[in-house]
C-alpha cells in the first residue's frame, strides 16, 4: 500500500468471478438500487452469497457499503432490484423479518444496554420464560455457553458497563447468533478492536465459515479482507465495480479498484515551504479517562496529522484543547498562554474546530444555510442586539462561491446538501470565526471523491494563507497524502511521530497498535 | 453520493416556503369562527369576541414566554402556580403601600411583580441549566413550591386587594382604548416585542439553535446555559405581566388562581406550531393557539352539544391531536 502513491494510472485486469457453480446461494441480490430523495446512493448491485463462504464488500467511505448492507438486512427497502432467498423473491420491510429468514447484522457500533447484565442483553426482547416467569437460570447457562463458543469468558452476570469494548462486541455477536442464522453480515467489526482482539474475532469468523455459514464482511481494512475473503466485491460511488476471487487480489489491486484512479492526483502537489514559528504549543494536556499528558507543537504553515485508532483519544484531546470538554494542562497560542473557559473562549482566541460529527454536532440540518454559516460568528455579523440579515446573505453568497458549495437555491436547509457540500459549509462556518489554527476532525468522512480532493485543496490553501492546520483522520492514506508530519496516538498518549520517508501506513499502524500493553489496559476494568 | 448535477445558479433572493405549520393555527382559528357563527350567530358579535379574546389574554401572554422556553428545548410546568404566587405578592405589596403612597402603590406593585417574575424564572432556569435537572422535574418542583406559598400566604383563603386601590386598578382589565380592551392591547404588545426578540435579535437565533440541537450550539461557541436561563427569565417576566392584568379581574389572589394554566399554555404553544422538542418558535401561532382554546371553551358554553364541564377534557384532546399532527406531518 505504501508504494501506491507513486503508482501511475494503470489498467487493472483481474478476472472477475463468473457464474459460480455448486451450492445454491443463501441470498442473491439482483440489480439492487437505492435512492434517497434526489440522491442516488446505490445502483444496480448484483451478487450471490454462498454458504460457507466469506464475501467481502469493500469501497471507500460513501461508496455505498453501509446502504447495501442495510438493504440486505431489512433496515431499508431497495428502490430498485430484488432479493432472492432459495430461488424465491423476498422483501424485508423490517430487520426482524430478515432475522427470521436467517440474516443477521452485526453492527459496527455497540448497541447494548450498559446498565443490564451480559445475559440480560443477550436475551433482551426474547427472554426465556418458564411458567410465565423469566427463566434466569437457563438464560445464564445458555449465555455462558454461547459466549464460550466465541471464546469470550466474561461472567453472564457482569454488567455490560464493566466489561471491555472487545467483550462487548462479542456479546453483540453472540446476541446476533442466538437465532438460527444462515448469513451473518459484519459491518466494520474490527474498527474498535486492538491487534490481539482482531485476531480473536477473525478466527471466530473463520469458524463460522467452517460451519457452513455465509458471511458478508464489510471493511476498509484491506489486510483483513485479504486474509479472510473468498470473494471480494468492490463498490465505488454507489456502483458495483465487480466481484473478484479473493486469492488473486493484492491489497494494492483492491485499493486501485476502490479509488478507480490515480491516488496521487487526489492530493495537492507538495510545494516546498518554509514553516514559520510555533503557532500552537500544547503541554501536558490531559482529559479525564481519555487523554494523558499529551504535548506537541504545530508551526505556522504546517499541516499536522493525528492518526490512531478509534478510541485512541484524538477527538477527546482536541475537544479538551478547544474547551469543549474539561481538561488540564497548558496551551500556548503564538507564545501566549490561553485560559480556556469554554468553546467560545477558544474560538475567540483563534482556534477553530470542525467536529467529526457533521450532522450531529456541526450543522443544524433543519435550518437554512445562512443561520448555519454565521452561527459560530454571531457577534461578528450582528454586533449589538439586532441581526443584519443582508450582511448574512452576502456572506452566504460569498461562501457558496469561495467553497464551491453546490446547491439548488440559497433557501434550502443544510440537511438537503450532500455530505461533501455540508462539510464545505462547516468549513466556511468555522473559518468565519477567523481562526489562526484550524483543527479538522475526519475531514472527508462520508464524502465522495471529487469533494475530497477539493477539501484537500482547501486545507492546503488554509496553511498557505499562514494558518496552522491539524487534521485528525482514520484514513491513513489521507494523512500521508496531505500532512507534513503525523503524530500517532494510542490509548490517550502520543505513541510516536512519523515524517518524510517514514510516513507509511505500515509505520503508522505499527505505532497505533501494539499488543501486550494494549490488551492489559483495555481489559483493565474487567 | 454523486456530485449534484442539478446545480443551478443560486438565486440570491430568499425563498418563500409555504408551510402548513406556519399558517395552520390561523386557518384553524378562521374555521372555528365560522363553525361558531353557524352554531350561534351571537358568537361573532363584537362583545362576545372581545370578551373571549380578553379572557384568553392571560394564557396568551404566558404562552408567549413559554414559546421561548420550549423553543430553547425546555419546559415550564410552574407557570400557573407562579402566576398565583406573583398575584399574591403583588396584592400584598400594594395593600401594604396603599396607605402611604395611595394610587402610586399600583405602578410600584407592578414593578415588584415584574421583578419577582424575573427572579422566579431565573430560579427555574438555573435549576435546569446549572443544576442540570430535567426541566419537567425541576419545574414540577417549583410548581409545588409556588402553589404552597400562595396557599400559605392566603392562609387557604383569599388575599383581596385594598378597597382604595380597586377603582384605580380596575381599567387595567376592564378598560378600553378605542373600544379595544387593555388586556388585548397588552398581549399584542407582548407578542410584538417577543417576535422582535425571537426573529430579529441575535438572542432569538441562539434560542432556536440551542433548542434545535444543543450540541451544534455548543460546538458553535454558544452558551447553552445562559441562552436557556434567559428563556426562563423571559417566561417569568411574561407570567408577571399576565398576573398584573389578572389582579383587577377578580380583585384577589386565591390558592386556586392559575390552576391548570400550564396545560393551557403548553397547548397554546404546541397548537401554535412550535415543536415541543425545541427549535423554531412561532410567537403569533402561540397567540392564535391561546385564542383557539378560549374560543372552544366559549363555543361549548354557547352551544348545548357538550357539557361545559368537559372544557379541560376537550383542551386535552386538542393538545394530543396537535402533537399527532406534528409527528405525522414530518
Amino acid at each position: 500500500m505504501s508504494t501506491m502513491s507513486s503508482a501511475g494510472r494503470t489498467r487493472i485486469e483481474i478476472a472477475q468471478v463468473h457464474g459460480a457453480a455448486a451450492p445454491a446461494p443463501v441470498l442473491r441480490a439482483i440489480g439492487l438500487g437505492k435512492v434517497y430523495g434526489t440522491v442516488t446512493v446505490l445502483t444496480d448491485i448484483s451478487l450471490d452469497i454462498l454458504p460457507g463462504e466469506i464475501h467481502a464488500v469493500i469501497g471507500e467511505n460513501g461508496a455505498g457499503k453501509s446502504t447495501f448492507m442495510r438493504l440486505l438486512s431489512g433496515y431499508a427497502a431497495p428502490s430498485a432490484g430484488t432479493l432472492e432467498m432459495n430461488g424465491a423473491a423476498t422483501a424485508f420491510s423490517k430487520p426482524e423479518q430478515a432475522q427470521k429468514a436467517g440474516i443477521v447484522l452485526v453492527h459496527q457500533e455497540i448497541l447494548l444496554a450498559d446498565g443490564l447484565s451480559v445475559a440480560e442483553n443477550l436475551f433482551l426482547g426474547r427472554e426465556l420464560m418458564r411458567h410465565g416467569i423469566v427463566d434466569d437460570r437457563s438464560m445464564l447457562r445458555l449465555a455462558a455457553e454461547k459466549l464460550a463458543e466465541l471464546g469470550c469468558f466474561v461472567s453472564p452476570r457482569a454488567l455490560v458497563r464493566t466489561i471491555s469494548l472487545a467483550d462487548r462486541q462479542l456479546v453483540q455477536i453472540a446476541r446476533a447468533l442466538l437465532d438460527d442464522y444462515r448469513l451473518v453480515i459484519f459491518d466494520e467489526p474490527t474498527a474498535v478492536l486492538t491487534g490481539g482482539e482482531v485476531e480473536r474475532l477473525l478466527s471466530i469468523i473463520l469458524r463460522l465459515k467452517e460451519r457452513g455459514i455465509a458471511i458478508l464482511y464489510i471493511s476498509h481494512r484491506l489486510d483483513e479482507v485479504q486474509r479472510l475473503a473468498d470473494k471480494v466485491t468492490v463498490l465505488r460511488d454507489g456502483k458495483m465495480i465487480g466481484t473478484y476471487p479473493g486469492r488473486n487480489l493484492s491489497q494494492l489491486d483492491m485499493a486501485k479498484l476502490m479509488v478507480g484512479r490515480d491516488l496521487a492526483a487526489m492530493y495537492p502537489e507538495r510545494k516546498p515551504k518554509a514553516l514559520g514559528e510555533a503557532m500552537l504549543e500544547v503541554r501536558d494536556v490531559s482529559v479525564a479517562g481519555c487523554v494523558h499528558d499529551v504535548s506537541f507543537s504545530a508551526r505556522k504553515g504546517e499541516i499536522l496529522g493525528f492518526a490512531g485508532m478509534i478510541g485512541a483519544g484524538r477527538t477527546e484531546l482536541f475537544e479538551g484543547i478547544t474547551g469543549l470538554c474539561p481538561s488540564t494542562g497548558t496551551i500556548l497560542l503564538e507564545g501566549r498562554p490561553l485560559v480556556l473557559r469554554g468553546p467560545r473562549a477558544a474560538m475567540d482566541a483563534g482556534i477553530g474546530y470542525l467536529t467529526e460529527d457533521r450532522k450531529g454536532k456541526g450543522l443544524l440540518l433543519n435550518e437554512r444555510l445562512a443561520p448555519n454559516l454565521t452561527l459560530a460568528a454571531l457577534n461578528r455579523f450582528h454586533p449589538g442586539l439586532m441581526m443584519h440579515r443582508r450582511r448574512e446573505q452576502a456572506a452566504l453568497s460569498e461562501a457558496v462561491s469561495d467553497y464551491d458549495i453546490r446547491l439548488k437555491s440559497l433557501g434550502v436547509n443544510a440537511g438537503h446538501l450532500s455530505g461533501g457540500n455540508q462539510q464545505k459549509l462547516l468549513l466556511a462556518k468555522i473559518l468565519l470565526t477567523q481562526p489562526s489554527v484550524v483543527i479538522i476532525d475526519e475531514p472527508t468522512r462520508g464524502i465522495d471523491i471529487a469533494n475530497k480532493a477539493q477539501i484537500y485543496a482547501f486545507i492546503h490553501q488554509l496553511v498557505e494563507e499562514g494558518r496552522t492546520c491539524i487534521v485528525i483522520s482514520s484514513e491513513m492514506q489521507e494523512l500521508i497524502g496531505i500532512c507534513d508530519r503525523i503524530l500517532v496516538m494510542r490509548q490517550g498518549r502520543i505513541a510516536g511521530e512519523v515524517t518524510g520517508e517514514r510516513m507509511t501506513e505500515h509505520d503508522i499502524a505499527l505505532l497505533a497498535t501494539t499488543d501486550g500493553t494494549v490488551a492489559l489496559d483495555e481489559g483493565g476494568r474487567r | 453520493m454523486t456530485v449534484m448535477t442539478d446545480m443551478a445558479v443560486p438565486r440570491p433572493q430568499r425563498d418563500w416556503n409555504f408551510s402548513w405549520t406556519d399558517v395552520g393555527p390561523f386557518l384553524a382559528l378562521v374555521a372555528l369562527l365560522m363553525i361558531g357563527f353557524a352554531i350561534n350567530p351571537d358568537f361573532l358579535s363584537g362583545t362576545n369576541l372581545a370578551n373571549v379574546i380578553t379572557r384568553s389574554a392571560f394564557i396568551a401572554i404566558i404562552a408567549v414566554g413559554a414559546t421561548f422556553v420550549i423553543s430553547s428545548g425546555g419546559l415550564d410546568l410552574s407557570v400557573g402556580s407562579m402566576a398565583a404566587f406573583i398575584t399574591g405578592i403583588t396584592i400584598m405589596f400594594m395593600n401594604a403601600m396603599a396607605p402611604a403612597w395611595g394610587a402610586m402603590a399600583i405602578p410600584m406593585g407592578m414593578a415588584v411583580a415584574i421583578g419577582v417574575g424575573l427572579l422566579c424564572g431565573l430560579m427555574n432556569g438555573l435549576i435546569v441549566t446549572v443544576g442540570k435537572i430535567e426541566p419537567f422535574i425541576a419545574t414540577l418542583g417549583t410548581m409545588g413550591i409556588f402553589r404552597a406559598l400562595i396557599t400559605y400566604m392566603s392562609d387557604g383563603g383569599t388575599i383581596p386587594i385594598d378597597r382604595t386601590l380597586r377603582d384605580a386598578y380596575r381599567p387595567v382589565y376592564f378598560g378600553t382604548v378605542g373600544g379595544i380592551p387593555y388586556p388585548i392591547l397588552i398581549s399584542i404588545a407582548v407578542a410584538a416585542v417577543a417576535s422582535i426578540a425571537l426573529y430579529k435579535m441575535k438572542y432569538g437565533r441562539k434560542c432556536a439553535a440551542v433548542g434545535a440541537n444543543e450540541d451544534v450550539a455548543r460546538y458553535s461557541g454558544i452558551s447553552v446555559i445562559s441562552t436557556r436561563t434567559i428563556a426562563y427569565a423571559i417566561q417569568g417576566a411574561c407570567v408577571a405581566i399576565a398576573a398584573i392584568c389578572y389582579v383587577p379581574r377578580l380583585g384577589a389572589a386565591t390558592p386556586t388562581t392559575g390552576v391548570l394554566w400550564e396545560l393551557q399554555v403548553i397547548t397554546a404553544v404546541v397548537i401554535g406550531g412550535t415543536a415541543l422538542r425545541g427549535g423554531k418558535g412561532h410567537i403569533w401561532g402561540t397567540v392564535a393557539g391561546a385564542v383557539i382554546l378560549e374560543l372552544i371553551a366559549n363555543l361549548m358554553v354557547l352551544s348545548d352539544f357538550v357539557s361545559e364541564y368537559l372544557v379541560a377534557g376537550v383542551q386535552g384532546v386538542i393538545i394530543i391531536i396537535a402533537m399527532l399532527i406534528q409527528r405525522f406531518s414530518k
